[in-house]
């Protein structure tokens, strides 16, 4: 075991750090762009120098970098002050979906836009009626020629509004047991008849979109998989949403701690009071562990291994820890903790976003419920739910609605 | 970067796994429990025929020169089948202390003996009710003469040496000195403990002989590095028993009907067991961070230790009475082998320090920039 570089990792860990420090976007440069051009003015220096998706082939725009290449990327990356993704869907849902199920023609088209950053891609799986049940989605795709044409709703759309494309899950065939009857398509979200209106959260923002479809018409081409093969291609696309969602949230230990140093509690700094330190802590060992256990995938990815349901791990301990986390920082704040003004609030406002925003980290991705179903069902081998849904065809299943 | 153990040491998992499969079935904590004797002298002589007491301890000293990676997979087995064997008394406190602080005479003397298992040694620290510290140490030790009393000591009643934390007028207020326990002036008295399966004694020292361990004054330093150490050991074990007790809760829970099905496809037993699952692998990748930081020596290893052993002590706990839980009322009683991991996570939780010791001491680590 050596959790150290090797000469050939410490060698590429400077490399990437001297590109970085002479590359990473100034302050002047980001001045007057929004938060996507921010983005792609970012991703695309990075393609330019072949530091984009580092781990994808060279034909499709990547580096043909090995896993571990890929850490030292990160973490690398990280240290700096970069602008924020907004290619987490395209670049760690779509692609890895496309690489297992698109034709080459396809890859060599669709994947290095992506890598670019000059593609943004969105997801449409959601329904108001299949949230954790995904597979009782009823967006309708009807054969008409070579084409499908499509008419629903879709919804819990991250970015629809900037994105150029989407993944999609419709159902085919109503007459078949749900998960048999869904199909996958891509598709141009400049396409006539997809309207996308916003979704205003608990914390004033809007990341979210409802996507209508109205007689969307999508090319037989732009399948993935075979129709009625929707749901085991959906699969490929989730395992790594929980990947690419993780355990993020903007709020770590160490800004709490930071904070805890800072405040004080009967005259004497708060890191000192025994019961924040036992929070810290605890804090503390679920980061570290879920560092050292994405460390462990890593060593199985790179052993060409692909990473199992227990990477769900990540975004259930990461999601109630910045939860947990921005409520006791908080109680530390006092009575001065509910003041969410970035200009007034301590650390600009960073605990009381977290807050509001930390609900939907235990939802997006699949619920807490469902990540423990996944673990107790593929990890653990313990049976399935009782599904009164089973072998039954979809349009017989009894709904609410109806 | 390689964050596995190598396959030589997965080769020694098995190998350990099957020794203990064979000489350590559930039946042989239960003989402890109920029996008279303090421990499986046979088991412990079978694993010191196995070279596992000799493990770290160099080849000059009649040891086998192992690195640290290696005893944490034989700590991981051992804690997987609750092995009622002094072997953690032995091998992480008294080996430790003995390598960290001895003179080349007190190796010479008691590694040997301690590699094959002839010898039992153990570190007594705690005198009375309440979190140590060097300043409500009562015992002492002058010119090699040794008063006071060690209330409970692990394995104090079956050991042939103890390593001795007396108080100290100079320096960080404490002192080691190395006592044998057949020495005049030395009464022991066997105690009852939460778990019956690891024995622990009160020993009264009267004017014992007694030698200085490590220099005058330093004893509090030495056992905080001690310590340290065994937390990475102790961590491991205490994964190793909450992944069993994870692995017992599931094969009742797949083998109990109630109303028409397995309990085990009940959400509020799966959701259970997925947390307990959830809690065993964030401490089995800490325990990883703890091996790889005593294996090298690393300066961050207090910061990988107290985070091994918090995240460890948590896992251990709730699987072993959630464990209990998902057996129902069958789980409560005598007959049934879910006692064994309660009794034994309880005790792995205060042994070495409780949980709020070792979460101080990791805090205190951040604080000193061992976090990156």
């Amino acid at each position: 075991m050596d959790f150290g570089d090797t000469p050939e990792e410490a060698s590429f860990r400077q490399e990437a750090r001297a590109w970085l420090s002479a590359n990473v976007p100034s302050k002047e440069e980001l001045e007057g762009l929004d938060e996507v051009q921010r983005a792609k003015l970012w991703q695309m220096r990075k393609y330019e120098a072949g530091w984009a998706c580092i781990r994808w082939p060279r034909e499709y725009g990547g580096r043909g970098a090995s896993a571990m290449e890929q850490v030292i990327w990160n973490q690398e990356e990280s240290s700096f002050r970069t602008p924020a993704s907004v290619f987490a869907i395209g670049q760690g849902m779509a692609a890895p979906t496309m690489m297992a199920w698109a034709t080459e023609e396809q890859k060599r088209r669709y994947l290095p836009p992506l890598a670019s950053g000059e593609h943004v891609w969105c997801q449409l799986f959601s329904e108001p009626a299949g949230g954790s049940d995904l597979a009782a989605l009823r967006t309708r795709a009807e054969k008409d020629g070579d084409e499908w044409v499509v008419n629903g709703q879709k919804i819990w759309t991250s970015g629809a509004h900037f994105s150029d494309y989407a993944i999609l899950v419709v159902r085919t065939d109503p007459e078949v047991p749900k998960h048999k009857g869904l199909t996958y398509f891509f598709v141009d979200m400049k396409s006539p008849g997809i309207e996308t209106k916003p979704i205003r959260q608990i914390s004033g923002e809007s990341n979210f979109n409802e996507v209508y479809f109205t007689d969307v018409r999508i090319p037989d081409d732009h399948r993935l998989g075979a129709v009625g093969q929707g749901w085991q291609v959906a699969i490929t696309t989730l395992m790594n949403e929980r990947l690419a969602i993780g355990g993020g949230g903007g709020l770590g230990f160490r800004q709490v701690f930071e904070l805890a140093q800072r405040l004080s509690i009967d005259g004497r700094p708060a890191i000192k009071d025994r019961s924040v330190r036992a929070r810290l802590a605890d804090w503390y060992a679920q980061e570290s562990g879920l560092r050292f256990q994405g460390y462990r995938a890593m060593s199985a990815l790179s052993r060409g291994e692909i990473p199992g349901p227990e990477n769900s791990i990540g975004k259930y301990v990461g999601a109630s820890k910045t939860q947990d986390m921005a409520s006791f920082a908080i109680d530390l704040l006092e009575m001065s903790g509910v003041v969410s003004d970035p200009e007034l609030s301590s650390h600009s406002g960073i605990f009381q976003y977290a807050f509001m925003g930390a609900p939907g980290l235990r939802i997006a991705g699949g619920t807490d419920e469902i990540m423990l179903n996944i673990l107790a069902e593929r990890v653990l081998g313990m049976p399935q739910d009782v599904r009164v849904d089973k072998g039954i065809p979809f349009s017989q299943v009894p709904t609410g609605a109806s | 970067m390689n964050f596995e153990f190598s396959d030589e040491q997965n080769l020694l998992r098995e190998q350990a796994a099957g020794f203990l499969a064979d000489k350590c079935p559930p039946g042989a904590a239960r003989a402890v429990l109920e029996g008279d004797a303090s421990f499986d002298a046979q088991l412990f002589k079978g694993i010191a025929d196995m070279g596992w007491t000799a493990a770290t301890i160099p080849e000059k000293h009649g040891g086998l020169g192992l690195s640290y990676l290696e005893l944490c997979v034989i700590a991981e087995e051992l804690g997987r089948v609750v092995a009622p064997v002094p072997f953690s008394s032995s091998v992480y406190l008294a080996t430790e202390a003995l390598l960290l602080a001895g003179t080349d005479a007190q190796r010479r003397a008691w590694l040997p003996k301690l590699a094959a298992g002839a010898a039992i040694g153990t570190f007594a620290l705690t005198e009375s009710a309440g979190q140590p510290s060097p300043d409500r140490l009562a015992t002492s030790c002058d010119n090699g003469s040794l008063t006071g009393t060690k209330l409970p000591v692990a394995d104090g009643d079956i050991a042939d040496f103890a390593v001795v934390v007396a108080k100290c007028d100079s320096g960080d207020g404490a002192s080691l000195c190395l006592a044998p326990l057949d020495a005049d002036g030395v009464t022991r008295t066997a105690v009852a403990t939460l778990d019956p399966t690891r024995s622990h004694a009160r020993i009264d020292f009267d004017h014992a002989a007694a030698e200085p361990l490590g220099a005058e004054g330093e004893g509090w330093e030495l056992t905080r590095r001690i310590l340290d150490r065994a937390a990475v050991l102790f961590a491991w074990e205490q994964v190793g028993g909450a992944n069993a007790a994870l692995e017992q809760a599931k094969e009742y829970a797949m083998g109990r009907y109630a109303f028409g099905r397995p309990i085990a496809g009940f959400q509020a037993i799966k959701h259970k067991l997925a947390n307990m699952f959830v809690k065993n692998t964030l401490a089995r990748s800490n325990c990883y961070y703890g091996a790889w930081a005593l294996s090298t020596d690393a300066s961050e290893l207090p910061l990988a230790a107290a985070t091994a052993r918090v995240s460890a002590i948590q896992a251990y706990y709730f699987a072993s009475k959630e464990n209990i839980q998902t057996h129902g009322g069958m789980g409560f009683t005598w007959e049934f082998d879910c006692q064994f991991h309660y009794r034994r996570a309880k005790l792995l939780s205060v042994n070495i320090g409780s949980e709020r010791t070792w979460q101080d001491r990791l805090i205190s680590a951040v604080e000193a920039g061992q976090a990156t």
